[in-house]
């Protein structure tokens, strides 16, 4: 446990310094608020709504493939550091099983590669059928 | 003087542990606060350099005042100059003391809590990294976990931008908070997969493992073969594993030709358009921190961590019928030196980033998702797998086979790639031709009128 003691002194390190850095200019700096000054920054223009609006899907789609393909990583992270130094025999059984685990995650990419979900350029996502009514009624 | 070091070292034991931590992490995080300023006027510098410019040399240059009777007679009077060492330090100044403006429309909390996050992970990452072999001063904490750790804090960074992005209420921030969420994202995945090849080498996620893995011999070759250390860029899944971590370290930290969170000609600044006086430096010096800190993995993981050339001086200075002592001092120098060579191989490392921001233009998101998910990752799912076969049958059929197995293992990639290409749709991309002005025309690609008619309408 005493191995961890340094990792803790310096996330508490790391932490302090952030939160100095932050507060210091809020402190020092001088402030002298004025209309045009707070208003959000759109060009010059004065900003047209606000930004909390619908984003596109696929940022949303992406995040969650990541998520698929990174805990079937995580589950083998244990696996991993017992692999070299086991016997014959455990060698066998989890390579064995290491492969038909494997064999669902190359299974899943494909599928993924097959239905396009990693295109983003304009010509597939702006395409009148993924679009909808609302092209054609424009 | 290495007695006297030995004593303190001795007496540094006998502290209570938790001072120990706290000086190993002050060890580790001043010389990055530090080497922050260094390394921004290095970037500026090279860069200049590489674009025929001259790049910032004013700050610093000073001279000694001659009627000063306190300084002896040959420096009175004397020029001193720093080539603009100073001109960081200078910005970071001024920084502090300008209008920390606060946009009304802003999520306050978030606003103020998104650079801390974004510069915590950048210290909080070097916990793991040895800068040598004193185990006493080094690794700030050398756990069983290092590489897992790394990955850990490594995802964190995600929060710092995109909350950064969301609180400003901006849609340019807006914009680039999402890109680079998807971006960091896609990225982590190979760099986990990347390394875990190597755990799967080494047998252990302990970073200093890695290290004494690295200085067996080569290709576990005997005989004459142990003059040269294994480091893992040397062997081939190490050398796949290690360009797809390349690739991943520069598109983690939002480098360049990975830097569409802040494309400036699309979005202004990205995620941190709007911030400003030293939260917006507190970005950058993660940035700066973060690069710092990713090349020092690098060279831990794949370079050999702090030896200086993939050579075992020991094992020269045992056999050599020459030059032994020579060889004996070079085996010292590597141990008693060690910081110097790391820091070396990091500032290696920086230099590729800034080389890589001079020489390639910017990619378009869709290439860069393509390169992220189509490339890198089968890539380093099929060497990860490949080395697990490796090993498993270097153990039934002896390394003989194992050698074998990588000639093997060098068709089926390239069979499987083929299939890929084959089964991936791909992009219908439009196709355009372009004439340049007094150059020669474009070549004329065959255009389909019905496809181009589809993706007018």
């Amino acid at each position: 446990m005493q191995a961890y003691l340094g990792i803790l002194a310096l996330v508490g390190l790391a932490a302090v310094i952030c939160a100095v850095m932050v507060t210091l200019s809020w402190v020092l700096g001088p402030k002298k608020v004025t209309p045009y000054k707070s208003s959000t920054y759109e060009c010059g223009v004065a900003p047209v709504g606000d930004s909390r609006e619908r984003f596109p899907i696929k940022f949303y789609l992406v995040a969650i493939l990541f998520i698929l393909f990174d805990i079937e990583v995580v589950f083998l992270w244990s696996w991993m550091t017992v692999f070299k130094h086991s016997s014959m025999e455990f060698m066998r059984t989890s390579f064995i099983s290491f492969l038909i685990y494997m064999s669902t995650f190359i299974l899943g990419y494909l599928y993924v590669i097959r239905v396009n979900a990693f295109d983003w350029d304009e010509t597939t996502s702006l395409e009148p059928a993924k679009l909808g009514e609302a092209v054609q009624e424009s | 003087m290495i007695q006297w070091l030995q004593q303190l070292m001795e007496g540094f034991a006998k502290w209570p542990p938790i001072v120990q931590a706290v000086i190993r992490a002050l060890l580790l995080v001043l010389p990055i606060l530090t080497l922050v300023p260094g390394i921004i006027w290095y970037e500026r510098r090279l860069l200049s350099w590489m674009q025929d410019r001259i790049g910032p040399n004013r700050v610093g240059n000073f001279r000694l005042p001659a009627h000063w009777k306190i300084l002896p007679p040959g420096l009175r009077g004397r020029k001193f100059k720093l080539f603009g060492l100073l001109q960081p330090i200078a910005d970071g100044v001024k920084l502090f003391f300008k209008e920390d403006v606060t946009p009304a429309s802003v999520d306050r909390v978030i606003y103020f809590l998104a650079p801390a996050l974004a510069l915590f992970p950048a210290f909080a990452l070097g916990a793991t990294i040895p800068f040598g072999p004193y185990t006493l001063l080094t690794p700030v904490a050398d756990v069983n976990i290092g590489v897992l750790y790394m990955l850990a804090i490594s995802s964190l960074g995600v929060y710092g931008v995109v909350l950064g992005g969301y609180a400003g209420n901006n849609k340019y921030s807006l914009m680039g908070g999402l890109r680079s969420s998807a971006q960091l994202i896609s990225y982590e995945l190979s760099m986990g997969m990347s390394l875990a090849a190597i755990v799967l080498a080494t047998g252990s996620l302990r970073m200093t493992d890695m290290v004494a893995m690295q200085e067996q011999p080569l290709w576990g070759m005997g005989g004459y073969g142990q003059i040269f250390q294994n480091w893992f860029i040397l062997t081939p899944y190490g050398f796949i594993s290690g360009i797809i971590f390349l690739v991943c370290m520069v598109a983690e930290t939002n480098r360049a030709p990975f830097d569409l969170p802040e494309a400036e000609n699309e979005l202004i600044a990205g995620y941190h358009t709007e911030y400003s006086s030293m939260k917006f430096a507190v970005y950058f010096m993660g940035e700066y921190a973060a690069m710092f800190i990713f090349s020092a993995v690098f060279a831990t993981v794949f370079l050999g961590g702090w030896n200086i050339v993939p050579i075992n001086w020991g094992f020269l200075a045992d056999n050599s019928p020459v030059l032994n002592g020579l060889f004996g001092f070079m085996k010292s120098m590597t141990i008693y030196l060690s910081p110097i060579w790391m820091v070396g191989k990091i500032i290696a490392g920086l230099t590729f980033y800034i080389w890589l921001r001079a020489t390639l233009p910017r990619l378009r998101y869709d290439q860069l998702m393509s390169i992220g998910w189509r490339s890198m990752l089968p890539l380093a799912t099929l060497n990860f797998m490949a080395v697990a076969t490796w090993i498993f049958i270097s153990a039934r059929y002896g390394s003989a086979a194992g050698i074998g197995m990588w000639v093997v293992a060098g068709v089926v990639v390239f069979t499987l790639w083929r299939l890929l290409k084959s089964i991936d749709k791909g992009a219908d991309l439009e196709v355009r031709t372009v004439k340049m002005v007094g150059g020669k025309p474009a070549p004329v690609v065959e255009v389909d009128p019905e496809r181009v008619a589809e993706a007018v309408n």
